[in-house]
């Protein structure tokens, strides 16, 4: 469209909506910004409440306290595990799964798809998914956390999808050579749905990353738990903190300042990956969307 | 005759197609083990649940624990909190993702819409203990931006997140803050959607932008909104409890308490696995008619089912 078709009133409409969304824009960053902000500000600055916008007497005193503290290295390794892991886990479950439910001639189709999206109108629930965990003897144990929660009817009727509108031609020509169903999901139908399966890898990713409650529920180890509980442990501390006064006003550090910290360094990660996650769930959006 | 048949019929189909029951089959082991079993495992909502008799053991009490629940001042007060907060969510929530979309897709310059979408999304993969840190630390009396703007205003500072009447809104703001922008990319979808050609009679007909926007593009996108309403009515129930329990305390249980806080606090802390199992039934039986109508409405109102 021309600009030059606007009238004067439209030129209004326009800056003003720019000036709102800007403001929407400005409401989602400043958070952020504020959080890394007092992640390098003293620790009597942030217990002042002087932070705003940058931080005071900079330091990088809740750096260092984090970086020596050995259930940083931890749980930041925990949750290196449990997202690698339960990724991996994930696809080796949800791919070939999605691909049999894609194909016409299995038989009983409609029943194992039923199967696949009843449970997600329905949901036993906390305490029965809790029970099942504790009598498989998957508590407290890095293979109940990746094999518990590896498949996800969401995820795997999204590739389903994916794989449903892929053309018959393209694989006729493996067929024609005698390729049978390993081989021609390998080669054919995994070639093709690389944005689909990266979508739904980096969904898987990014739902690993941040997992907290079961994390918090089923792991007692303090050698076991994520980088998240850990987080969750240090920030109630916090808030008891401010029950009895802060302690720790004249020291380089406090709890506001270490518990920003380590608030900065677990999102690092997520806006490392954040650029493929924005190439492709869009594409992730629409394909599991309304029309399933 | 027949029975055999069929008995003929799935073995040649089970010799000709084999491979794809190989693939199909961990994916069903893993349904049975961990969604489906706990199904059964429901049971002890109507028994005397013992961790040493087991689930089958267990005796059965019939409807004994919901007597017990809907007679509990805290489990109806979680009741009537879920649907509070759920019902003040979709109310303030609902149209926030909508407006953002239709301003976006107002937005003529490229870079500048694109930067804006980036961030505004942002928060929806940020994980909620982060954002209830945020939210901790934003809101406390003695280091909080909040409270230093109110202070700096003159006012006595106030402690908002022990104070009940501030627990909904700030919680249902949280939400709409971090939700907000990812939600919008649906009905942005939608928008792409819609037809150029109407925008070019209308600029013929001499229709100013503020114009197209209420009377083409909303229009357009009615259908994805009518979806999208049907959608979040079905999942009501599903309060976003973890952020619940991060950002609660005993002093605004008053306000705060779901049910699913409820049933955390009773059943996993607490020890009483079968009236929190009972609680959680309710939930999900609940949780279900509402979903299983959501479709029925969807399927009656544009004719395409939500699964």
């Amino acid at each position: 469209m021309n600009m030059n078709l606007y009238s004067r009133g439209d030129k209004t409409f326009v800056w003003l909506n720019m000036f709102l969304v800007t403001l929407f824009t400005l409401s989602t960053l400043y958070p952020f910004i504020y959080i890394a902000a007092v992640s390098f500000s003293s620790g009597f600055a942030a217990s002042s409440g002087k932070v705003v916008l940058t931080p005071i007497n900079a330091t990088m005193a809740a750096y260092n306290y984090v970086m020596n503290e050995p259930q940083f290295w931890i749980s930041y390794r925990n949750t290196f595990i449990y997202t690698i892991g339960g990724t991996i886990m994930s696809l080796l479950f949800i791919i070939p799964g999605a691909y049999a439910l894609s194909r016409p001639q299995l038989y009983g189709r409609r029943f194992w798809n039923l199967m696949v999206a009843f449970t997600m109108w329905f949901n036993a629930g906390l305490i029965p998914f809790f029970l099942n965990m504790r009598d498989l003897g998957l508590l407290d144990s890095y293979f109940g956390i990746i094999i518990g929660f590896a498949v996800n009817g969401f995820n795997l009727i999204l590739l389903r999808n994916f794989f449903e509108n892929i053309p018959q031609s393209f694989e006729e020509a493996a067929r024609m050579d005698g390729a049978n169903e390993f081989q021609v999901l390998w080669k054919v139908y995994l070639p093709l749905s690389k944005p689909a399966i990266a979508t739904v890898a980096l969904f898987c990713i990014v739902s690993r990353w941040n997992g907290f409650f079961w994390a918090m529920v089923l792991l007692k180890d303090d050698d076991k738990v994520p980088l998240q509980v850990w987080l969750r442990f240090i920030i109630s501390e916090l808030q008891d903190d401010e029950e009895f006064s802060s302690t720790l006003v004249d020291a380089a550090y406090s709890f506001e300042t270490v518990s920003a910290a380590i608030i900065v360094c677990s999102i690092i990660p997520v806006l490392l990956v954040y650029p493929f996650l924005q190439k492709y769930f869009n594409k992730g959006i629409l394909l599991g969307g309304v029309k399933e | 005759m027949p029975d055999e048949t069929r008995f003929q019929r799935v073995l040649f189909v089970l010799r000709r197609d084999w491979q794809l029951y190989l693939m199909l089959a961990p994916t069903v082991i893993w349904l049975l083990l961990f969604l489906y079993k706990p199904m059964y495992g429901l049971q002890i909502a109507f028994k005397d649940y013992s961790i040493f008799r087991g689930i089958a053991a267990s005796p059965w009490v019939g409807l004994e624990h919901f007597h017990t629940l809907f007679g509990s001042d805290q489990f109806v007060r979680a009741v009537k909190n879920t649907v509070i907060i759920s019902a003040f969510s979709l109310l303030f929530g609902f149209p926030v993702p909508i407006l953002l979309a239709l301003m976006f897709n107002e937005i003529l310059h490229k870079t500048f819409k694109k930067t804006a979408q980036t961030i505004v999304y942002l928060p929806h993969f940020i994980s909620s203990v982060i954002i209830a840190g945020i939210v901790i630390t934003a809101f406390s009396p003695s280091v909080g931006i909040i409270n230093y703007l109110i202070s700096w205003l003159g006012f006595e500072p106030i402690y908002f997140l022990t104070k009940p009447e501030w627990f909904r809104p700030i919680f249902i703001g949280t939400g709409i803050w971090q939700e907000a922008g990812f939600s919008s990319i649906v009905y942005l979808a939608a928008i792409a959607g819609v037809s150029p050609t109407l925008y070019e009679s209308a600029v013929v007909d001499g229709a100013s932008r503020w114009q197209m926007m209420w009377k083409i593009t909303l229009p357009s996108i009615m259908t994805t909104i009518i979806i999208m309403l049907i959608i979040r009515i079905g999942n009501l129930l599903e309060v976003s409890f973890e952020m619940i329990i991060l950002l609660y305390q005993p002093a605004t249980f008053e306000t705060a308490d779901v049910v699913n806080t409820w049933i955390y606090r009773q059943g996993l802390q607490g020890g009483q696995y079968d009236l929190a199992a009972a609680a959680g039934l309710f939930n999900a039986v609940v949780a279900f008619v509402l979903v299983i109508a959501a479709n029925s409405l969807s399927k009656r109102y544009s004719r395409t089912s939500l699964w």
